[in-house]
């Protein structure tokens, strides 16, 4: 078992409020990876530490390159992509344009994403900031699949989605994680016991639990570590 | 009738002018955050060397000579621009404040500069006595570089409107202005653009010093700060980040200046102010400017 990512130690302090204090984890390579918490105990803060937008100390090793020292774009292009918890898509561009400005690769993989995607495809020229939510998700997860990446790290993809449209999500990070890693931060534990195969769980600003989605169906295990009662909601 | 047309066309004029100066400070501001108050001593960096190669390198008062000073004032000007953005502003990346106190810092430099270097009096530019001549328009008579003025920042205008709609670093400034963090987690280095920015905002700038040369009959140290107030005000009217909000700012200041100055005496300057008043407590993203998020 190789790993696509350590982190070790990684400390974030924003404002003077130290948000992350010491995470420690390592990430299997070739699976999705769930990152479980409440609210407000620092996943996105993880993720956004990970490709340098916080200022972190600590080490963060990428298959066996460290990369804590990279500057945001630097990680991006040695083999990551970002999807955020708020989409921040491009309002003022179009849905064509926010996808040609992430590609990077010479042969962007815009089959995959229309095959997955068709509205973007009749709405490319359509301003972003007028698609409805569930569209401009599709646009963030689109501009991440573009693109062969090593490390796929998304925050949040279902969240405020009707249940059609998770479950196009879904899809999509499935298709996705036959060819890459994935870091996947998710409230919807039914989708996580689908999609991943380990499952990390954070608790004010510390990873508090390594384990597997099976661990979630125990009511006990859930309410404990999530907060939440049962195994769905 | 025929004043108000003069009148008009000198305002658009004089409004192509701010125009120059506000774009680059528009497109710095948006994308950057930083306010560049060094942007005034491109213009009279540009100024001075249109009056410098029309009076010492080619002095025959010729087109061609004039023409050929429009482009050098515009390359002194970018050049004195990135080397602002490279030695001192690259290294506060994100430190608003130290970087507006370092472009405040540098302006003043730049005009103690000027002094030591060309003196306090203006020094008298020779523009081709063409420029001196006027049209007709119905009965009015408007002189022919206020046309001149009009159609430079046209061309800046258009050719900024291309760059930005159709070049890959045009797609990277405009994302840039809505969400910086957000480019650069698609693997750019939104640096570039800053410095790319930097260039063409100070290109815009020093031709605007050299037209301002012509329009003012000569240049001197303070030359650039004059316009700069102006530009400011144009930019926060029109909106930050947004080219064609400043376009129509410009329009809107110069013509409010110069009509509002002949039939009031000396009150457009105050008007103009009040303009700004009145749109920041109405719409204080300006007129095409976003809401900041
Ligand atoms: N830029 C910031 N400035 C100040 N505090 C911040 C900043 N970013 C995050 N925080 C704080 O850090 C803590 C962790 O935030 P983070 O967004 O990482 O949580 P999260 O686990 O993703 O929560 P959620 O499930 O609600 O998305 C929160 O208390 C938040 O208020
Ligand atoms: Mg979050």
């Amino acid at each position: 078992m190789t790993n696509a990512l350590t982190l070790t130690d990684v400390n974030v302090t924003i404002k003077g409020s130290h948000i992350l204090q010491g995470v420690n984890f390592e990430i299997e390579a070739g699976v999705v990876t769930g990152l479980l918490g409440r609210n407000g105990v620092g996943k996105s803060t993880t993720l956004r530490s990970i490709v340098g937008l916080v200022p972190r100390v600590g080490s963060i090793n990428l298959f066996g390159e460290e990369i804590s020292g990279l500057r945001t774009h630097e990680v991006i292009r040695a083999g990551v992509a970002f999807v955020p918890e708020d989409r921040e898509i491009f309002a003022s561009l179009t849905v064509a344009e926010n996808l040609k400005l992430a590609e990077r690769d010479k042969n962007p993989d815009y089959d995959t994403v229309h095959q997955l995607f068709p509205e973007l495809l009749q709405r490319k020229n359509q301003r972003a900031g007028t698609l409805s939510g569930g569209q401009q998700q599709m646009v963030a997860v689109a501009r991440a699949l573009l693109n062969k990446t090593r490390l796929l790290l998304v925050d949040e993809p279902t969240k405020g989605l009707a249940p059609k449209l998770v479950t196009e999500v879904a899809a999509a990070l499935e298709i996705a994680a036959q060819a890459t890693t994935i870091l996947l931060v998710e409230q919807n534990l039914p989708l996580v016991k689908r999609v991943a195969k380990n499952i990390i769980v954070m608790d004010q600003g510390v990873v508090v639990h390594n384990g597997t989605p099976a661990e979630l169906a125990d009511a006990d295990f859930a309410k404990r570590m999530l907060g939440v009662s049962g195994g769905s909601h | 009738m025929e004043i108000f047309i003069t009148l008009f066309i000198t305002g658009v004029g004089l409004g192509a002018l701010y125009f120059l100066v506000a774009s680059g400070l528009s497109l710095i501001y948006g994308l950057m955050g930083v306010l560049n108050f060094a942007h005034g001593a491109f213009l009279t960096a540009g100024a001075y060397a249109a009056w410098y190669f029309t009076t010492e390198v080619r002095a025959d008062g010729s087109l061609t000579s004039y023409a050929i000073s429009l482009v050098l004032s515009g390359l002194v000007g970018a050049i004195f621009a990135v080397a602002t953005e490279q030695l001192l502003i690259k290294h506060l990346y994100d430190r608003h404040i130290d970087q507006a106190l370092v472009t405040v810092g540098l302006g003043l430099v730049a005009v103690s500069a000027y002094l030591g270097w060309f003196g306090s009096d203006p020094l008298i530019a020779l523009p081709p006595t063409q420029l001196y001549d006027v049209v007709q328009i119905g009965d009015a008579f408007v002189g022919i570089d206020r046309f001149l003025y009009i159609t430079v920042a046209g061309l800046v205008l258009l050719a900024n409107f291309l760059m930005l709609r159709y070049t890959r670093i045009g797609l990277v400034i405009r994302a840039g202005v809505e969400n910086r963090a957000m480019v650069t987690a698609l693997g750019i280095d939104v640096r570039k653009a800053f410095t790319f920015v930097f260039f063409i905002g100070g290109f815009a700038a020093g031709l605007g010093g050299a037209l301002a040369t012509t329009y003012a009959s000569g240049v001197g140290p303070t030359l650039g700060d004059a316009f700069l107030i102006y530009a400011f005000i144009t930019v926060v009217i029109g909106g930050m980040g947004s080219i064609p909000g400043t376009a129509i700012a410009a329009v809107i200041v110069g013509t409010t200046q110069v009509l509002v100055n002949y039939y009031v005496q000396g009150l457009g300057d105050f008007v103009v102010v009040l303009l700004l008043a009145v749109v920041l407590l109405t719409r204080p993203q300006g007129l095409l400017g976003k809401v900041a998020h």
